[in-house]
């Protein structure tokens, strides 16, 4: 058994296979999770109960819904624009579980020899991977808004031009800081290589300060991660920010001429954005899937994923908790809160932050060192 | 450079620990100060997930207790010797606003009468589809013939079925009361027979004096069914400032505020 699958995983090929099919269904069942775990927690917050008779505690309750919209006719516009039309939903899928890949869910395996990362791919700038990949998402939603030929997808898609890409400034921003930590802690002898690297990430964040709080980047970068955490609520649609698909103002918004399967693809990419900015931010700020517990005998490799899930669903919790609690803005302050707060707020930051990090790794410049804490 | 780490290692640990609950008290003293009165709603919708928030009930293990006036689906009743009450009249469809009650009344045979006037309702059919359930026709009928139960689950898979007929709406001669879906878990056969509630939760002829009396006629089974209690209740107190006597009769209060309307329009009508 350890020989094949030493075999199997050592193979590029077979173990990048293996990760990908492994990579596809554990978003498709986190959504399924996800969403009933939304409506759950809202519905507790409502003082209601939920979904609950579908399975134990309704956990199934999200696969009835996608099984019935599966079945169900797709209805097209017959002024919409066919092509981009049904393009539209799988470009919302792709850049989803693209960014899943580069985020390590749990520490390297090794069987035998060979180690498995727990992730589908290293890649070196998987930082700048994931903001691009999250700029090609915004495409789904306004290809969607503009081809389905009807005027509310088009306001839909309209706002989520304007909106999309004003927040990507302000995440971009927010995320230049962790680069420039990441940087500082790095070992000079690498040369600086795999400061955008998550498994590196991850790896930078070992260890703990005096013994009682963890090297994770959040406690350094706070101000990052809740200017990355605003811009990513904005980025993924959700509440408060949910402009884009706001249901009574522009019915559903950009997926409001989409109907069965089609529907459920961009229902489907908008949660599993939610999870991928949450994997994303724990990856980044909360140390990954870092946790006591890694050397317990049997379970040991099971336990790093452990707490990447934990942390990740606590993120996740905050997102519903969010939705329950804020109401819609209104578009004006939404555009305010981007170019007014969010981007000057992440500029003064960074500055602040390469300047701290400046004098600590040079010390204070000559003509400073009159200060008296210079 | 101030505090480095080499001077944070010769505290000791408790010395350590008493300065981080420090520093994190005063950061989320700062937050709560800054941000106190935006994050308040967080803590709002939070503390509705404490056990002892949640108000659903889990229909249909779970049924709520109905009032007694509920509007539920009609029943046709008999008198205790077996008589029907309806006696063709027709009212109850002529008050109607949904227009979904039809009757048609028939000369009662002579040898073998079914209700004990002139004529019987020989058809009688409701469209449970059309119905507002308003209680009209209950007011309406000057015998007590058509009354409303609790029942409300009523569904059915083809319009037709809709449609109550005689046969399903007419109490048996044993004083039950037939369903077209007997066998449904949701129907409880018991609520077919808490039917008269608006009679009795009503003064006889609409009059106060005549409240808690029994002006009724007896039914099939249950037979002369008692006055609901406490009709004449002492009004509540008012948060209305107008009324801040117990004392003080509605009647009063209504003539009162009529005076005022009535000052009201009299100056406008003066401007104009």
């Amino acid at each position: 058994m350890t020989g094949v699958l030493e075999s199997l995983f050592g193979s590029v090929f077979w173990s990048a296979v293996i990760k990908v099919v492994f990579a596809f269904a554990f978003l498709l069942l986190t959504a399924l999770v996800l969403v009933w775990f939304e409506r759950r927690v809202v519905a507790f917050m409502q003082n209601r109960v939920g979904p609950n008779r579908a399975g134990p505690f309704g956990v199934l309750q999200t696969l009835a819904d996608g099984l019935k919209l599966l079945f169900k006719e797709g209805i097209r516009p017959r002024r919409a624009e066919v092509g981009m039309y049904l393009a539209a939903p799988i470009l919302a899928m792709i850049p989803a579980f693209l960014i899943f890949l580069v985020v390590p869910i749990g520490a390297p395996i090794h069987i035998g020899d060979t180690a498995v990362t727990l992730q589908g791919a290293d890649l070196n700038i998987a930082l700048l991977f994931v903001l691009a990949m999250s700029s090609i998402a915004v495409y789904a939603v306004v290809l969607a808004g503009w081809a389905s030929g009807s005027k509310y997808p088009l306001l839909g898609g309209v706002r989520a031009t304007a909106q999309m890409i004003s927040y990507e400034a302000a995440m971009g921003l927010a995320l230049v800081p962790v680069v420039v930590l990441a940087a500082s802690r790095l070992d000079p002898a690498e040369g600086g290589l795999g400061v955008m690297s998550f498994a590196k990430l991850v790896e930078l964040q070992q260890g703990s300060f005096q013994a009682l709080i963890p090297n994770w980047f959040v406690f350094a970068l706070a101000p990052s991660f809740l200017l990355f955490f605003t811009a990513a609520i904005a980025e993924t649609n959700r509440a408060p920010f949910d402009l884009v698909e706001a249901e009574s103002e522009i019915v559903g918004g950009y997926h409001t001429e989409y109907s069965g399967f089609r529907f459920a693809m961009f229902f489907l990419a908008e949660y599993i954005n939610m999870f991928n900015v949450s994997a994303i931010a724990v990856t980044l700020f909360f140390g990954g899937w870092l946790g006591p517990g890694a050397d317990l005998p049997y379970v040991g490799w099971l336990v790093p994923v452990f707490w990447f899930l934990v942390k990740t669903y606590a993120l996740l919790f905050v997102f519903v908790w969010i939705r329950a609690t804020m109401p819609r803005l209104r578009y004006d302050q939404l555009m305010a809160v981007g170019w007014k707060m969010l981007i000057p707020g992440a500029l003064l930051w960074l500055v602040f932050f390469t300047l701290v990090q400046g004098v600590r790794t040079l010390g204070w410049p000559s003509w400073l060192e009159w200060l008296p804490w210079a | 450079m101030g505090m480095n780490a080499a001077t944070l290692l010769a505290l000791s640990v408790l010395q350590r620990t008493a300065l981080f609950v420090v520093v994190m008290a005063a950061l989320v003293g700062f937050v709560v100060m800054a941000f106190g009165p935006a994050l308040a709603g967080f803590w709002v919708t939070l503390r509705q997930m404490l056990p002892g928030h949640r108000v659903t009930t889990q229909y249909p293990e779970q049924k709520r207790v109905k009032p007694q006036r509920f509007h539920g689906r009609h029943v046709l009743n008999r008198y205790p010797d077996g008589m029907e009450k309806c006696i063709g009249c027709e009212l109850c469809a002529g008050v109607c606003p949904a227009r979904c009650i039809y009757v048609r009344g028939k000369e009662n045979p002579a040898d073998a009468p079914v209700s004990p006037g002139e004529r019987y309702g020989f058809v009688y059919e409701i469209n449970m589809l059309r119905c507002i359930f308003c209680g009209l026709c209950v007011e309406a009928c000057p015998t007590e013939a058509i009354t409303m139960t609790q029942l409300f689950e009523m569904s059915v898979t083809d319009r037709q079925d809709a449609i109550y007929t005689r046969s399903e709406l007419l109490m048996n001669p044993d004083g039950s009361v037939p369903h077209p879906q007997p066998d449904s878990v949701l129907v409880d056969m018991g609520e077919l027979l808490k039917a008269d509630g608006w009679m009795r939760a009503t003064a006889s002829s609409g009059r106060a004096a005549y409240e808690g009396m029994t002006a009724w006629t007896p039914t099939l089974g249950v037979g002369v069914r008692p006055a609901e209690k406490g009709q004449s209740v002492a009004r509540r107190p008012s948060p209305d400032a107008r009324h801040p006597e117990d004392g003080e009769s509605e009647w009063q209060a209504i003539s009162a505020d009529d005076d005022q309307e009535s000052g009201v329009g009299s100056r406008e009508s003066g401007d104009d």
